[in-house]
């Protein structure tokens, strides 16, 4: 017994790469490596939000509630309201799941259930590598292709055929450049597509093939069995990855910034321009006049800051660990 | 199917054949309206990209309107910052992942962080330069190429930590086992073994978080700001691809827009490139 253990002892001086003699003072320092490198993460989200907070501060409390319910946005006069910005930035994201929703639920069963796995793979790639082209390609888009197309073919014959002073006439008033709210919904929404279209089709997989089949067993039509039994298993997961798509919308920057017309007003129709928040420091920061301007830019980046964290963090419950990278 | 059962209603059998049918042709031509979109952008993308790519626009840096030039000063920049960001998110994030997965499994900390990581992944990436200018350009007066580069790494690092944590996990716990079997200590188990068998995953980590940054414009626009010359500088403001397609696409030059094209087919093309390597290492090595 005793010989083993010398002999053992003898075997286990283990080095390794850097030489350094296996011991428990070792591994000690590598975990408190890695502890510490977590902590540094954490430390930046809470650096994150005491520097919004503080940044922002000097505007928060001198305009106090006022800075959330008036549009008025003159930098000349050091004179800030949120209004627009922010129900710019609500109004686009919403609108944009709404185009997009529905066609990225389409897409995902049809690469799931529908289309022969042979093509789907390819499709189902092809679409999660649209998801990670960078958007200021999408906003390029938007500003020299979409734009002048919608103005020319949709914003134009629409205005000329309304009423004048009909309901309808007040929805899509506006200049007719294409640079509104509208349209920069639109490119979000082609944005966000292939992003939830992408964590769609992951949950659809994941619905264990015994109860599809079940229910195929049973004569469901394909319409029943992802209606009924595949849509209903991953509500919960489905929702976050929806919010998780509208959480991106509302964070966009560059998809949004070249196209939505960069007017700080409340938006008084659906093709007048209107800005967000993300467009509106985007477009200023660098050149914003005073600290008042700067503070005003922070604090409109707080209140995104506190609208995207909720949207995020109610995702990422709702989806668990299974959410994407 | 249609075995003749007692109640066989022939009527209700149209109707779900029916809704079936208007069902399959919907999801077709949901697929259908985005894969055009997507094309139509793809389209655009490359035509305009080619015909704005010439020669100069990886030898010459950025004209002054109605000039010859091109892009070099921006491609560098890029490249700078992109890699002085990679740097400091891989050791972070690779070091957090590990902790993530090694040592802090079934903690409480670990399921916090695990969480705000996650929010991070998602965060608006314009907030993060907002951070780093008040953390690093406000207080010592002037952009920089460094404010740039860590802003970029404070995007790649919760990418790299999520990635290099869910890598670590697939390994099976018999690696760990045959390694204390042999007298190492747990963290000469994690380096000698665990990350040397995850190597290609973490390689597919590093290159989908360069994947992420290296499209990010918001976050540039106010730290590193943008340079009209070719600099190497880390205290100097420095050009980058996003921001100098950004400047040029707004402006009124035809000269500048055409240079804005071929850069974001540049960019377009290297990240399309960055994903597509990534997903060939990971195959075969890791399921997912």
């Amino acid at each position: 017994m005793s010989t083993a253990a010398s002999v053992s002892d003898e075997a286990l001086r283990v080095t390794d790469a850097q030489g350094n003699a296996r011991s428990p003072r070792n591994d000690w320092l590598f975990r408190n490596l890695c502890l510490s490198a977590v902590l540094a993460m954490m430390a930046t989200l809470i650096g994150l939000v005491g520097s919004l907070v503080s940044g922002g501060w000097m505007a928060l409390s001198h305009f106090g509630f006022s800075f959330f319910t008036t549009s008025t946005w003159d930098p000349v006069a050091d004179q800030y309201g949120a209004a627009g910005p922010i129900v710019g930035t609500l109004i686009t994201a919403l609108l944009a799941l709404v185009f997009a929703l529905p066609i990225a639920v389409g897409v995902a069963v049809f690469l799931v259930e529908i289309c022969p796995q042979i093509i789907a793979r390819w499709l189902a790639i092809a679409v999660e590598l649209l998801a990670g082209i960078p958007s200021i390609v999408y906003g390029m888009w938007g500003l020299f292709v979409l734009a002048p197309w919608f103005a020319q073919n949709v914003q134009i014959p629409l205005m000329t055929w309304v009423t004048p002073g009909s309901w309808l006439e007040a929805i899509v008033s506006g200049v007719p450049n294409g640079a509104n709210i509208f349209t920069a919904s639109l490119i979000l929404a082609v944005m966000i597509l292939p992003y939830i279209a992408a964590i769609l089709r992951e949950l659809l997989m994941s619905v264990p093939s015994h109860m599809r089949e079940a229910a195929y067993g049973l004569g469901c039509t394909p319409r029943e069995v992802v209606m009924r039994i595949m849509l209903p298993y991953v509500r919960r997961s489905a929702i976050g990855a929806v919010m998780l798509g509208l959480g991106r919308a509302l964070g966009e920057t560059m998809a949004v910034t070249f196209i939505i017309g960069n007017s700080h007003n409340f938006p008084h129709s659906l093709f007048d321009s209107g800005s967000t928040i993300s467009s509106t420091i985007a477009n200023e920061f660098t050149e914003a006049t005073g600290d008042m301007h700067i503070s005003a830019l922070i604090a409109l980046g707080t209140v995104l800051f506190m609208i995207t964290f909720v949207t995020i963090a109610l995702a990422r419950l709702l989806l668990g660990r299974g959410g994407p990278k | 199917m249609t075995a003749p059962v007692e109640r066989y209603d022939r009527l209700l059998h149209l109707r779900r054949k029916f809704y079936n049918s208007v069902f399959l042709v919907l999801t077709g031509i949901a697929t259908l309206i985005a894969l055009t979109a997507l094309f139509l952008i793809l389209e655009t993308l490359v035509v305009k990209g080619l015909a704005g790519m010439d020669s100069h626009v990886f030898t010459m840096s950025q004209p002054a309107p109605d000039e010859q030039g091109g892009l070099l000063n921006a491609i560098v920049g890029s490249l700078v910052m992109c890699g002085f960001g990679m740097v400091i998110a891989l050791v972070v994030g690779i070091l957090a992942g590990t902790w993530l997965a090694e040592y802090g499994d079934g903690t409480r900390l670990a399921a916090i962080v695990r969480f705000l990581n996650d929010i991070l992944i998602s965060a608006p990436s314009i907030l993060i330069g907002l951070f780093v200018y008040q953390l690093l350009v406000r207080p010592f007066h002037g952009f920089s190429s460094l404010a740039g580069g860590v802003a970029l790494s404070l995007l790649a690092m919760p990418v790299a930590t999520r990635a290099t944590e869910d890598i670590m996990r697939l390994q099976p716990y018999a690696l760990r086992e045959a390694g204390m079997a042999l007298g190492a200590n747990r963290g000469l188990v994690i380096r000698a073994i665990i990350w040397r068998a995850s190597t290609s995953g973490l390689m597919t980590g590093a290159l989908l978080s360069f994947a992420r940054i290296s499209g990010e414009t918001a976050p540039l626009l106010f730290t590193s700001l943008g340079n009209p010359f070719l600099s190497f500088s880390l205290t100097q403001p420095m050009a980058a691809l996003p921001t100098t397609i950004f400047q040029f696409a707004m402006s009124a030059y035809d000269d500048w827009q055409r240079l804005a094209w071929a850069g974001a087919l540049l960019i377009a093309a290297a990240v399309l490139a960055t994903n597509i390597l990534g997903r060939a290492l990971t195959r075969g090595s890791m399921q997912k």
